[in-house]
């Protein structure tokens, strides 16, 4: 039966990989550009919240820490496009790129200095709690991780749907010229699409470190997130999500009938694989032009 | 006071001066057609009027205020609505998601309640709706209203653009070379409805137009531009006979109404 165990915990850290390559895909869906950085948001996410909620730390209650790291980090990604990206408009997208695997380090760099390299874990409410049937042992953790991610995707999914600020999103990141003159301030509805993927990535990073320990490096899981947007079709927020399940539920199932140290290898020959197969992604929205 | 005044006008590229010195105003309840050929200065207007572009010199005057400090994304609230000329639409979405955009402006947001789609809201969508479907009946756009975009000819495409700028309920409508592209009947279809949009709707209409023969049909009044300058203003007729335009616009050997098909 550890089938069932592989699946449960391939699918948490598979919802994690997907909220972190939803952050990608929607700024690139929005504005062209690819944020590098968006591991490493999920990592200052889950810092922020163990910097409020640890009792080592400030102590402050786990709920209001989560809210709290979600308002610094929705801000962080509005003042960045604000102060920085605004700035870069009109520049070539490597430049972009270059500046968000900057922002990275600077990222990595500066929460090592504020709460050290060592792996800490998150004192939340969902941490270590077991759930045994029989000789079954499921994580309450992994299980939360799973239903807080799909309560978000339908949050996504009635926010995008339904309001006012969503639609408009959507509408720039399909065509920039007609959503300024429909009325939509275009330039502002940016901001407010990295604010939403700091949000996300933060709600990542809480759901990972609380299913296991967060260090600074940990952002360089993004690079997976980055292969399962490819994956599921960048550009596609369902196929975010998608790619991110894929990639996560190979991985334990590679670590436990392939030979130590492989498994590692296997989102990226997914990723190979796939680019050969169908270079646009499994929900893939690109269409060839018409001349 | 007319809807709108352009006063002295200039823009100029570098070295170029696309628009020099150009007054005119539009009357409510007209339509004003713009003429003249490639790099005559029509297209550089409209986008001067849609705030893309600044000019350099001149004032432009929307309702008796000034609009050279409007945001281009401030123009539909203010009742200006465009389309453009190689069609701008939403294409990952249908025909009535399209047309419901362009009801943004009047759209009240609570996003709590958008959320949870309370009566409110339920009913704000329902008025939009129908300003919506108001539009679809109106351009016959019915059998297309659940069609995705990016599947869809282009003459209906074009039809769709001149939807949503309708949907947004402007005073002044832009269409910017509504008809290129299209077929005969199709270019019959928008003159119709140019003079609908005027005569039921009461939408003034300005518009950059190659095709004379629509020009000719629908416009009350008609500005003829070459190299950024004004040769004449008049009736359709007027303009045509006018012999700066015969020299400048349709060529002083060709006399052909589109000999600058192109």
């Amino acid at each position: 039966m550890d089938i069932l165990q592989l699946i449960v915990s391939g699918l948490a850290n598979g919802c994690v990989y997907g909220l972190i390559a939803l952050g990608f895909v929607l700024i690139y869906k929005a504005t062209e550009a690819v944020n590098f950085a968006q591991g490493d948001f999920m990592m200052l996410g889950a810092f922020i919240t163990l910097g409020f909620t640890n009792e080592h730390y400030l102590g402050l209650p786990f709920w209001l820490s989560v809210c709290l790291a979600i308002a610094i980090m929705g801000m962080l990604g509005y003042l960045l496009d604000l102060i920085v990206l605004r700035r870069m408009f009109g520049q070539s997208q490597v430049a972009v790129v270059i500046l968000t695997i900057a922002l990275g380090f600077v990222i990595r760099f500066i929460a090592g200095a504020i709460w050290g390299h060592e792996p800490q874990s998150l004192e939340s409410p969902i941490a270590g709690v077991e759930l045994r049937f029989g000789g079954l042992a499921l994580g309450m953790d992994e299980i939360w991780v799973i239903i807080i991610t799909v309560l978000l995707t339908l949050l996504l999914y009635f926010f995008f749907a339904r309001t006012k600020l969503g639609v408009a999103m959507q509408a720039s990141s399909q065509n920039q010229l007609a959503a300024y003159y429909m009325g939509i301030p275009v330039k502002r509805i940016h901001s407010m699409i990295w604010a939403l993927s700091g949000i996300v990535a933060t709600i990542a990073g809480i759901l990972f470190a609380s299913k296991g320990s967060i260090d600074p490096t940990a952002g360089l899981l993004g690079i997976k997130a980055f292969a399962a947007a490819v994956i599921g079709g960048f550009g596609s927020l369902p196929g975010a999500l998608l790619g991110g399940l894929i990639v996560g539920l190979v991985e334990p199932f590679a670590a436990r009938y392939m030979p130590a140290g492989y498994s590692q290898i296997f989102p990226y020959l997914i990723l190979i694989i796939m680019l050969i197969v169908r270079p646009h992604g499994i929900l893939s929205q690109i269409q060839t032009k018409k001349v | 006071m007319s809807l709108l005044e352009l006063t002295n006008v200039t823009l100029r590229f570098g070295g170029l001066v696309a628009v020099n010195d150009v007054s005119f105003n539009v009357e409510e309840g007209e339509v004003f057609a713009l003429v003249g050929p490639n790099g005559a200065g029509k297209s550089t207007i409209f986008n001067m009027i849609s705030r893309f572009y600044t000019p350099a010199e001149g004032e432009i005057k929307f309702e008796g205020k000034s609009i050279l400090n409007w945001e281009p994304h401030e123009i539909p609230s203010q009742g200006i609505a465009r389309t453009f000329q190689n069609i701008e639409l939403f294409e990952q979405a249908s025909v009535l998601q399209n047309l419901l955009v362009g009801r943004h402006t009047h759209r009240r947001s609570n996003f709590l309640a958008d959320m949870v789609f309370t009566p409110f809201v339920r009913n704000e969508e329902r008025v939009h709706r129908e300003a919506v479907e108001h539009v679809i009946d109106f351009l016959d756009l019915q059998a297309y209203r659940d069609k995705m975009i990016a599947g869809l000819p282009y003459g209906v495409r074009k039809v769709v653009e001149m939807g949503r700028a309708l949907a947004i309920k402007p005073k002044l409508l832009l269409l910017d070379e509504p008809a290129s592209g299209l077929s005969v009947e199709e270019t019959q279809d928008v003159a119709f409805w140019i003079e609908d949009i005027k005569k039921v709707m009461g939408i003034t209409v300005l518009m950059v137009e190659h095709d004379m023969h629509l020009v000719g049909a629908v416009s009350d009044r008609v500005m003829a531009l070459a190299d950024g300058r004004m040769l004449a203003i008049g009736t359709p007729q007027e303009v045509q006979n006018d012999p700066a335009v015969i020299e400048a616009y349709l060529g002083s050997d060709d006399m052909s109404e589109d000999g600058e098909a192109a």
